[in-house]
């Protein structure tokens, strides 16, 4: 018993491999097509990564997160971390941040700046969501805002953008990116309210972002600059958290 | 087929449960419901120390951050760990494997049966020589791979907005996402007993034996 495989048996299995690596090939391609592959597919956690995000993209297309009643607020809400700790920050504070400016560029056709006031002028959304750390505790609130599919439309966003990216006033390299799927998402709110009143500032205030579909680090707080595009090479996400984060 | 997928079964589940515990060990409370965090009342807390210096353990310092890699091979290892699943159900179906060895028949669920095979390895007698699965371990076997294997893959689906946003009694059923999160770690804790008994079954029967058998898929005895 030399070769257990028999020359048909091998030659079977051959082809049965040079078909499903087509197979995948041509899965590849169509997943790239219809935005299934995450941008960072390339890295040592990317197949889970990819198969996590393209199995909840062809699920979630229209879905909204869920939504609790009045009563289901929490009574103690947890703000986790420090709010920022600089002179810049505290001036703003200690106007009521009436300077706040939130900028936007990118594949835009009118680059603009909007402060907090301008945000409350236009269309309300108000939702009671839960905020879901990774570390497993959870909160739930009444979040009020904007949705930035409506200032993305204001702007004039172009059609070959794939990403939008914000950054926080926090650290110079703070910053995360959603998915246009995920940035035109009614639910997706610029976030300046917070159970009724103004958003405290240990919950992100003036400005957070919100996307309640995801977990809440994508939820970045201190929002001051977006930027529309159609590459992330140059903001990279970094570490070993996913990039994606429906879990 | 079975010896395959249990093999990568297993590796998966000693990934999953490391990155399970690293993950734990950043939030060591556990609570019912909706709502949960460090100001509310817990269900249990674990007295270990935590990754995350908000999380009151009564420990005066705080354990390095492990999050990143440890929730990425998470999910890695559970994708691994359901396309392995599905081989094998579909393997062990097509096999006829779970009818002829898994499901037990009548006359082995017997009291008088039942209580041989609970019996002898309570004296700790070696159990080598005894082939075919008894109904204790069928019974066992069958409950893990149709019981605590989807309600674990289950729990954890329940505690992605994503997938609740589509599905939400997925999470509602189960009382909230705390929930599902407590029941996703007793899940946990039940398979690691499933795991310490069915590794000292396996040295009461000759472990290096039965270990190669299960790789190779010959038994010998006596060898």
């Amino acid at each position: 018993m030399n070769s257990p495989l028999s020359r048909r048996q091998w030659i079977t299995t051959g082809l049965a491999a040079a078909a499903s690596m087509s197979g995948l090939a041509v899965a590849s391609r169509l997943a790239a097509k219809y935005g299934l592959i995450p941008p960072d597919c390339g890295c040592l956690y990317g197949p889970g990564t990819t198969l996590t995000y393209a199995s909840q993209r062809l699920i979630t297309r229209h879905s909204l997160a869920r939504e609790f009643p009045r009563s289901k607020i929490s009574k103690a809400p947890f703000a986790n971390g420090k709010p920022p700790n600089f002179d810049e920050f505290r001036r703003l504070q200690a106007g009521g941040f009436a300077d706040w400016r939130l900028s936007i560029d990118g594949l835009v056709a009118h680059p603009s700046s909007f402060s907090v006031a301008d945000l409350r002028s236009m269309p309300v959304r108000s939702q009671i969501t839960q905020a879901i750390c990774e570390e497993g505790w959870c909160y739930v609130a009444e979040w009020i805002g904007t949705p930035l599919a409506h200032v993305l439309e204001l702007v004039g966003v172009r059609p070959q953008a794939r990403f939008v990216v914000y950054f926080s006033i926090q650290a110079k390299e703070w910053w995360d990116s959603i998915d246009m799927a995920d940035a035109l998402h009614p639910q997706t709110l610029l976030t300046y309210g917070f159970n009724g009143g103004d958003l405290p500032v240990p919950f992100g205030g003036p400005l957070r972002m919100r996307v309640p579909r995801q977990l809440a680090y994508k939820s970045i707080k201190y929002i001051n600059r977006i930027a529309v595009t159609d590459s992330l090479k140059r903001f990279a996400p970094g570490g070993e958290y996913s990039w994606y984060a429906g879990i | 087929m079975v010896r395959i997928t249990h093999w990568v079964t297993a590796l998966c589940f000693v990934g999953l449960l490391v990155t399970g515990i690293e993950i734990v060990i950043s939030h060591p409370r556990f609570y019912w419901g909706e709502e949960g965090n460090v100001n509310t009342r817990p269900l249990i807390s674990i007295p270990i120390p935590s990754s995350r210096g908000s999380v009151p353990t009564g420990y005066g310092y705080v354990l390095p951050d492990q999050n990143g890699w440890s929730r990425s091979l998470h999910f890695q290892s559970a994708w691994v760990a359901v396309l392995t699943g599905l081989v094998y159900l579909l393997a062990g179906w097509r096999t006829g494997h779970f009818r002829r060895n898994l499901v037990p028949s009548r006359a082995e669920l017997s009291p008088r049966a039942l209580g041989r095979v609970i019996v002898k390895p309570l004296r700790l007698r070696r159990t080598r020589g005894d082939d075919a699965y008894n109904p204790l371990q069928r019974i066992t076997y069958l409950l893990v791979i149709f019981g605590a294997f989807p309600a674990m893959i289950w729990t954890g689906l329940a505690m992605s907005p994503a997938v609740t946003s589509v599905w939400p009694f997925l999470v509602t059923v189960l009382g909230g996402h705390q929930s599902a999160r407590t029941i996703h770690f007793f899940g946990t804790v039940a398979l690691v007993l499933f795991l310490v008994v069915h590794v000292l079954m396996l040295c009461l029967s000759g472990f290096w034996k039965r270990t190669r058998a299960m790789i190779t898929g010959r038994y010998k005895e006596g060898s």
